[in-house]
């Protein structure tokens, strides 16, 4: 009988995080990935904030394989025919190290290869198929018909956790708990993205779409530039597309969303290399599962830490953080020699005194908040409309542009109920 | 860009056996509004009229799992494919 430390099941961010933390430790770690090399099977938008994350993390994303430093901010609001961009840039995101771009391949089997020169071993092309429990606790794996015996188990395994749910520590997975990400790497090459994107060399853009990309339900589409590629993608809620009538064809969305003029010359002349889907945790604060179990430890996706702001998705920092804290918490247990949940706990305070459910806390209202049809239908198509009346010039006198806009806002719906209990809203988020 | 292109710029590994097993009892006697045909993101699953059968091309799984959550009856018995096979993300 095999038996090591700690077995992380899963080598994403939030497992390779947690074998950073517990390198060079005096234990004995291995990490189980299902995909050929860690990274193999991810997919995120994305963008890694790093502020909140720079002060735990250590030296572990020293050179790490970002794509660009994100820049510019864009926020699109599209009507079925029209719509209205913001553009934001400014010195604070040119000067500082705040977010970057990342594609999960390659920045995923960089951070496995610098926790294997650390002495952990990572072993690919493992899935993990069960836990192995004795009188309640958990003791180990099981994976490929080989058993290994462990003082404690990191579940890392991603959204789907199937470890979380064996060890009967997450609910059933509903379609309004969840939403599912599509998306598309276009080749470009690094000029062209600079001109077109109007940014320096290893700049970015960042920009997120709601409205009609999804036929005004819940969810947006998202274009981060990388260093020759641009990630081009349409989330959408599970529920919010099986409620639509008829049912969106989700892998239509995208191809739609491409076609947009909005879209086209971003992307002409590139090259699509990949097509990738993923799920996302949409529940926020309400959603998170139980973190700990005698000899269990539960990080990242798998834990429900994952937040739709609206205006961009969290998950990658709180998976960063969430198993750096879990390595913390299994160097105490193992200085103790107590796995149980009396020293796993302290996984949970130390969470609950961190950013991670500080965030996920603060925005606990953001799902009810997005979860109304206003924001993803009434004002991505009323606000461009609006702005077309007043650049519109017909024959005859031009209305005056105070009256045009009066009587756009009373007209689309814009001023009604909706909207002030909208306002009245947004104080909770 | 027709589904099927963009699945074949992707680099898949192919198991013999399907990961995804369909209870096509369930299918025909508990559902009326089949969301498996709309929601993957592969549009891999198709229904048959004649056999009164629902099919999947298990090869060109994404693994995102949005089957299995959508199919409310239960019907869908999903498990990541074996470690060495299924898609392998060279971007990700
Ligand atoms: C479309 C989309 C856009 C997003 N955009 C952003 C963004 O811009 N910014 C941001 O911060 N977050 C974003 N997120 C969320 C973010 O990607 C996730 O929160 C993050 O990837 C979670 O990391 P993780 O390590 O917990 O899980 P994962 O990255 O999913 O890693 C889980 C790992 O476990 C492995 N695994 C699973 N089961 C087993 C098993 N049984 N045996 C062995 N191995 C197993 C998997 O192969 C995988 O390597 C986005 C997500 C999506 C889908
Ligand atoms: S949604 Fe589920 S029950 Fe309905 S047809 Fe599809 S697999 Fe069968
Ligand atoms: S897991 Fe995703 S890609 Fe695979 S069949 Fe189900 S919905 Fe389609």
């Amino acid at each position: 009988m095999e038996k090591v430390d700690v077995v992380i099941v899963g080598g994403g961010l939030s497992g390779l995080s947690c074998a950073y933390r517990l390198a060079e430790k005096d234990l004995q770690v291995i990490v189980v990935e299902r995909g050929d090399f860690p990274g193999s099977k991810n997919v995120t938008g994305g963008r890694l904030y790093i502020k909140p994350i720079e002060g735990i993390v250590g030296d572990m994303l020293d050179g790490a394989p970002f794509e660009r430093k994100v820049v510019r901010e864009r926020w699109t609001l599209m009507g079925e025919k029209n719509s209205v961009t913001v553009d934001f840039t400014g010195e604070n995101l040119k000067e500082n190290r705040h977010s970057f771009t990342v594609l999960r391949s390659t920045f995923d089997r960089w951070l496995s290869e610098r926790v294997m020169e650390k002495g952990v071993f990572v072993i690919p092309r493992y899935r993990v198929d069960g836990l192995l429990q004795e009188e309640g606790k958990v003791v180990g794996i099981k994976a490929g018909g080989e058993e290994i015996y462990a003082n404690v188990v990191v579940a890392s395994d991603g959204v789907l956790s199937f470890m979380a749910e064996k060890a009967g520590l997450k609910p059933r997975m509903t379609p309004k708990g969840y939403a599912i990400g599509i998306k598309e790497v276009i080749e470009l090459s690094e000029d062209r993205i600079n001109e077109r994107f109007n940014v320096g060399k290893e700049e970015g853009v960042a920009h997120l779409f709601i409205g009609d990309v999804t036929k005004g339900r819940f969810g947006g589409g998202f274009l981060y530039t990388n260093r020759n590629t641009v990630s081009l993608g349409v989330v959408v809620g599970i529920k919010a597309m099986m409620e639509a009538k008829p049912p969106i064809e989700l892998h239509t969305l995208l191809d739609t969303f491409k076609a947009r003029y909005e879209i086209e010359g971003f992307i002409k002349g590139g090259r699509t290399v990949e097509y990738g889907a993923h799920i996302i945790p949409e529940m926020g604060y309400k959603g998170i599962s139980k973190l700990y179990h005698d000899g269990l430890i539960i990080t990242g996706d798998a834990a429900g830490f994952a937040l739709n702001m609206g205006i961009t998705v969290r998950g990658m920092e709180f998976a960063i953080a969430s198993g750096i804290m879990a390595g913390e918490t299994i160097l105490k247990a193992h200085s103790t020699g107590d796995y149980s949940v009396n020293t796993l706990s302290q996984y949970g305070e130390m969470l609950k005194s961190s950013f991670v459910i500080k965030d996920l806390y603060n925005f606990r209202e953001m799902g009810d908040f997005l979860d109304r049809d206003e924001v993803f239908s009434l004002y991505p198509r009323s606000i461009p409309d609006m702005i077309e009346k007043v650049v519109w010039f017909d024959e005859g006198p031009k209305e005056r542009i105070g009256a045009t806009l009066w009587k756009a806002a009373k007209g689309s719906g814009l001023m009604g109920l909706n909207t002030l209990k909208l306002l009245l809203g947004l104080k909770k988020v | 860009m027709k589904i099927e292109e963009k699945l074949a710029l992707n680099a898949f590994k192919t198991d013999r056996e399907s990961h995804i097993k369909i209870n096509q009892e369930i299918c025909r006697k508990a559902c009326k509004t089949r969301y498996c045909l709309y929601v993957c993101p592969g549009h891999l699953y198709s229904y048959d009229e004649d056999r009164a059968e629902i099919s999947v091309e298990f090869a060109g799984c994404l693994e995102c799992g949005t089957c299995m959550i959508a199919c409310r009856e239960g019907a869908i018995e999903w498990s990541y494919p074996k470690g060495e096979f299924g898609v392998q993300y060279r971007y990700g």
